[in-house]
């Protein structure tokens, strides 16, 4: 099989790097070569982030180029509109629609571009928006987003329920366990 | 067991697989993660030092005593460990010893990009550099049977890419090692210009039989290609660069030891292939190589040595076709990283801003306090240097009165109470402002010597700053909290007016720390709000303009209170208050 590409992006703190690792769990255990790339240290500091899981029979280059993701799951509106080049021609973007103020505009040197729902749109892309932080916050807690888009993003994927919930089981702490696989099956619905 | 591990962690799997008995590092992005890896071992020692140079001559005491060890490091920190390394090359090893550094590439998070395997060719080392998480085990297993086959301490240079890249790992059982012996060898360890001038030549011989090594490994492996046009030399995570695009279509010669480098291996792939192509991140190190044994190649006038590579670079530059997806046609606003909300740092620097103070700026998080809309920082060169350059700024300046230097708790330790000496002993009238926020905070929340914890989360000796300070000499030491925006601005317009040197410390925990209890979010009273925007110039994510009021954003605000000093409508308040 052709390598699959899933690109992750966000706001530093947004828990963009579990998502990454829970999704690597996920398809070690399904048999697949895959390398989970991240960055860490100064770019986490609510800067805008990036991860890249890349699965398939040899996956030789642990992040993901222009042009080459099947799916970017976004955390942020200007997220998901920042890394549009890196989707494939048949690629699909999931997005959270929450904006988060980068700190040019807050200090008002820029501004927050609007409609970018519709902006994305236009560009030909197939685009899955929704508010997956007021999914989180029903579910139980607002840092929770990353697995409401994890939920959202299984309905892609042929793995079964078990296989996902056992990857949440193996990926967040005991004491959340039941709030989020709330969190993944308010996201999936 | 076969499982996703970050190439830190596999070098620390393979360093306790091999029977690695003591570690000492210093924390620094890409390489912290291998230190804390080690740590979870109990049949380790492992701690944190302070500063690279410590760690790296505790990592040769341990092997010089005979259990095989490791320090790791980025690669700035490297130029801090520089001094032991090229001796320890001369002495050679008891046990085994390893020293990981790890690049970085387009500077996700580093000051400069400097490119490690310099130092490995000037010390005369022997360097491995694995190209992802499987090699990262493999190869620090081999670094011990190669450092002490050779008797040398052998370099691991990882890169952001290869650090930070979860791939597939198989674990194996722990190889428990017998220590070995230590006999005392004068002539061996004791390099004075007598001893060092009969060690000098061994080590050349050293070094024409790791080329012998070289010739014959397996690290360096030539990969098939139909297609002769064209040959590869590459290495690390140019190695994965190239086989996305090519698969084997060209032969590929992968180094995976990049000092010393075979000589003939390099001349017989040559010499089956058109023309040969050098793929390798920043300079051109294998090219030189290259060029200096007769082997004409290409490398760095098509690739250049600035920043990262990928797969599309490669591609691109090597002809091959390239479809990137659709870009938006939208000015998007960069998101730059920020200091969180809540930080400590923040009410400090913007205190040096409102008093419009030059500020010798370190290495840490604090680093953010340069950008907009704070913009409080002068200079960052390197840990440490905040604080001995500004005395050497007032030294020969006059503008002891209008500039100070800013340096965390973690820094401090690292290298800048010896600038701080050099401020006492040699008399310059420098205020110096410790951010104590009782954690190493940009690389993770690593301890250290101020926080009264070790590497393994024990109780541990705590080093008190006030008497540190005093004790090299400074007699004025003050205290502030960073949240009381007051008594900064009392204390920093009090110690730069006083004719002689003083330290601030600036002491308020990361607010990322779980231990940290948080009021919660302030509210805003946005109907009082006239849009002065005085609550903008912290720089705060929480606090945002809209419609001309501010309001604060619940998801962020810490409840720290510095905004609610700067309000002077009564519009950001605590809850209770408003």
């Amino acid at each position: 099989m052709k390598t699959k590409n899933i690109m992750i992006v966000g706001v530093g703190g947004q828990g963009t790097l579990l998502a990454s690792k829970l999704l690597g769990k996920l398809l070690l255990t399904k048999g697949y070569d895959v390398k989970v790339s991240e960055v860490h240290g100064m770019s986490q500091r609510g800067g805008s982030v990036v991860t890249y899981v890349r699965y398939g029979e040899k996956v030789y280059s642990p992040i993901i180029d222009k042009g080459e993701a099947d799916f970017i799951l976004s955390f942020e509106m200007l997220e998901a509109a920042r890394w549009t080049e890196y989707l494939a021609k048949d690629g699909m973007i999931l997005t959270n629609t929450q904006q988060v103020n980068p700190m040019p505009v807050i200090t008002g040197a820029a501004e927050y571009p609007e409609e970018l729902e519709k902006k994305i749109a236009d560009l030909g892309i197939k685009l899955d928006a929704f508010d997956a932080l007021a999914l989180a916050e029903q579910a139980g807690s607002s840092k929770a987003v990353n697995i409401v888009l994890l939920g959202r993003l299984s309905k892609y994927f042929d793995f079964t329920m078990d296989e996902w919930m056992q990857a949440i089981e193996t990926s967040v702490p005991p004491k959340f366990l039941e709030m989020n696989k709330k969190a993944f099956l308010l996201g999936r619905e | 067991m076969k499982s996703l591990m970050l190439g830190n962690e596999a070098v620390a799997r393979g360093l306790y697989e091999a029977g690695c008995g003591f570690v000492s590092s210093y924390p620094g992005t890409p390489s912290t993660e291998i230190t804390e890896t080690i740590a979870k071992y109990k049949e380790v020692y492992a701690e944190w030092a302070p500063n690279e140079k410590v760690a790296m001559e505790a990592a040769f005491g341990a092997s010089l005593s005979g259990t095989r060890s490791f320090c790791g490091m980025k690669h700035v920190g490297l130029n801090v460990a520089a001094d032991p390394l090229f001796t320890i090359s001369y002495t050679g090893v008891n046990a085994g010893m390893i020293i990981a550094v790890a690049d970085d590439p387009g500077m996700h998070s580093s000051q400069n990009e400097q490119d490690s395997r310099h130092y490995a060719i000037a010390a005369k080392l022997p360097m491995l550099e694995p190209a992802d998480s499987a090699e990262a085990k493999e190869f620090t297993m081999l670094a011990y049977e190669i450092s002490e086959k050779f008797d040398a301490p052998v370099l691991i240079k990882m890169c952001t890419r290869v650090a930070h890249s979860q791939s597939i790992v198989e674990s194996g059982e722990r190889n428990e090692i017998e220590a070995k012996k230590y006999e005392k060898c004068i002539e061996k360890y004791v390099m004075m210009p007598g001893m060092a001038k009969r060690r000098h030549p061994i080590i050349e011989e050293r070094t024409k039989k790791l080329i012998e090594f070289a010739e014959t490994s397996s690290v360096n492996r030539v990969e098939a290609g139909k297609d002769k046009s064209m040959g590869i030399i590459t290495s690390s995570t140019c190695y994965q660069y190239v086989k996305e695009v090519f698969g084997d279509k060209y032969p590929v010669l992968k180094l995976g030891m990049i000092n010393p480098m075979p000589v003939e291996k390099i001349k017989r792939f040559a010499a089956e292939v058109e023309k040969v192509v050098i793929v390798e991140e920043l300079d051109g190190i294998i090219e030189a190589h290259c060029n200096n044994i007769g082997v004409e190649v290409k490398g760095k006038e098509i690739f250049g040595c600035i920043g990262e590579f990928s797969q599309n670079i490669i591609a691109e530059k090597l002809g091959a076709e390239v479809d990137e997806g659709a870009r938006l046609n939208e000015n998007v606003p960069a998101r730059p990283p920020v200091m969180c909300a809540g930080c400590p740092h923040r009410g400090l620097f913007y205190t040096l801003k409102k008093n419009k103070l030059n500020v010798m700026g370190d290495i840490g998080c604090y680093t953010l306090g340069a950008v907009a809309p704070l913009a409080a920082i002068d200079s960052t060169i390197c840990m440490g240097a905040s604080v001995s350059g500004l005395h050497g700024f007032n030294k020969a300046g006059n503008m002891a009165d209008k500039t100070v230097a800013v340096i965390g708790d973690s820094t401090f330790m690292h290298s800048g109470v010896t600038g701080l000496i050099n401020v006492a002993y040699n008399e310059s009238n420098s205020t110096v402002i410790i951010l104590d926020n009782s954690i190493t905070g940009m690389t993770g929340h690593q301890q250290n010597p101020t926080t009264g914890f070790n590497l393994k989360g024990d109780p541990a000796t705590k080093i008190d700053l006030e008497s540190l300070c005093r004790a090299v000499g400074i007699k004025r030491v003050r205290v502030v909290d960073p949240y009381n925006l007051k008594e900064c601005d009392d204390v920093i317009k009090e110690e730069v007016a006083a004719e002689e040197p003083s330290v601030v410390i600036s002491r308020r925990p990361c607010a990322l720390l779980k231990y940290v209890k948080h009021p919660g979010p302030i509210t805003a009273k946005s109907d009082k709000c006239v849009g002065c925007k005085a609550c903008m110039k912290i720089g705060c994510p929480a606090i945002s303009i809209v419609n001309g009021k501010a309001t604060i954003d619940n998801t962020l605000c810490t409840g720290c209170g510095v905004c609610t000093q700067l309000c002077k409508f009564g519009v950001l308040g605590a809850k209770e208050e408003n």
